[in-house]
């Protein structure tokens, strides 16, 4: 990156209600083009699949982390690396599973929901179900199949917003076509 | 009904507005636009189109975002002078969201409701390679889509459209009884 974009503030950062905002237009696109929570949620998640594909490039560029030994692990450097990243914040990991396959992350300030308040006739909607998608598309990327999904969310009147992950399977290597 | 629970928890409007947000990381942000960009490339045909579309959510993002920029930044204040509310764009308005003003105002020789914002690499562009069939497309247009919803939020009523010229120009126009209106407050 050139040196002359460093004068004023972080080049590397965004203001975050410009962000917040840009999401919201987004979703409210969505509903205007859809006007079904659940295919809006859909939507959602195909867009987040594809930013966690191209993200966990970025992250693993920047984070220096080596291959996980087991799901904890995973939980952790998602929550206090990857979310610190590129959202700010660090969800709390709990509820998991007693075979240790599933998790929760807990969201006290979902910087995606700022400013938010549904309109009644929304209950459907998973407002920031873009965070499972990019979960997803990014674990995928390091050979972990895992289910991601919404479970509570602030948004609804629950206290907490939490995201669970369940781990499916261990993919395989695929080999690109034309590649020994 | 989803909204019973609510008030016992502290509502999300009724936050408070001083302290401004922590800043999230421009990857972030960059695939979520190119994301944007993809979803409206999509569902459009030529690029006028597409521009079109991303003003459309850059409109809705600047209508939002005008409320939080007065009470934080002008204290209060409505800005009623057209030189100064270009000043405000400018400077404090660019400097909230993009982290520096904008590199140029000018305004145009020949016309007095013509108005130029010059930025050389818009944080929006920045990771965006236009296509070569699509040469003429920036996606700048959801910049411009923020500022026309900001100016006709303030009552200077204003077209906004964007040029690649020296960068990106955002070319403003502004309605003729914005230009009256501000020769009778210059005069008082």
């Amino acid at each position: 990156m050139s040196r002359q974009t460093a004068r004023a503030g972080d080049p590397r950062k965004v203001n975050g209600e410009l962000f917040t905002l840009t999401y919201g237009a987004l979703v409210a696109q969505l509903l205007r083009d859809y006007e079904d929570d659940e295919e809006v949620n859909k939507q959602l998640e195909k867009m987040g699949y594809n930013i966690g594909v191209r993200l966990i490039e970025d992250f693993l560029a920047r984070s220096n982390t080596s291959r996980c030994n087991d799901f904890r692990e995973t939980s952790d450097i998602i929550s206090r690396l990857g979310f610190k990243m590129y959202l700010g914040i660090t969800p709390v990991i709990s509820n998991w599973s007693p075979a240790g396959d599933e998790f929760s992350l807990l969201i006290e300030n979902n910087p995606l929901s700022d400013f938010v308040e549904l309109p009644e006739g929304h209950t459907a909607l998973n407002y920031s179900n873009i965070l499972c998608g990019v979960l997803k598309g990014a674990l995928e990327m390091v050979q972990m199949d895992v289910d991601v999904w919404f479970v509570q969310d602030q948004l609804k009147g629950d206290n907490i917003t939490e995201i669970r992950l369940k781990f499916i399977k261990r993919l395989d290597d695929a080999v690109p076509a034309g590649e020994d | 009904m989803a909204t019973v629970g609510k008030q016992s928890k502290t509502n999300n409007l009724d936050k408070s507005l001083a302290k401004g947000k922590p800043e999230v990381n421009v990857a972030t942000f960059a695939l979520l636009f190119s994301e944007i960009v993809q979803y409206c490339q999509n569902r459009v045909y030529t690029v006028p189109e597409l521009q079109n579309k991303l003003a459309e959510l850059g409109q809705h993002v600047g209508s939002h975002l005008l409320d939080v920029l007065f009470v934080r930044e002008k204290g209060y204040k409505r800005e009623i002078k057209l030189l100064n509310m270009l000043l405000f764009i400018k400077g404090n308005f660019w400097r909230t969201l993009f982290g520096k003003d904008a590199d140029k105002l000018e305004q145009a020789n020949d016309d007095d409701k013509t108005y130029y914002i010059i930025e050389k690499e818009p944080v929006v562009n920045k990771f965006i390679s236009v296509p070569k069939d699509k040469g003429s497309l920036n996606c700048a247009a959801f910049t411009a889509g923020i500022l026309e919803a900001v100016l006709n939020g303030t009552n200077f009523p204003a077209k906004v459209t964007v040029h690649w010229h020296k960068g990106t120009t955002f070319m403003i126009k502004f309605d003729e009884s914005v230009i009256i209106r501000d020769k009778m407050v210059e005069g008082k």
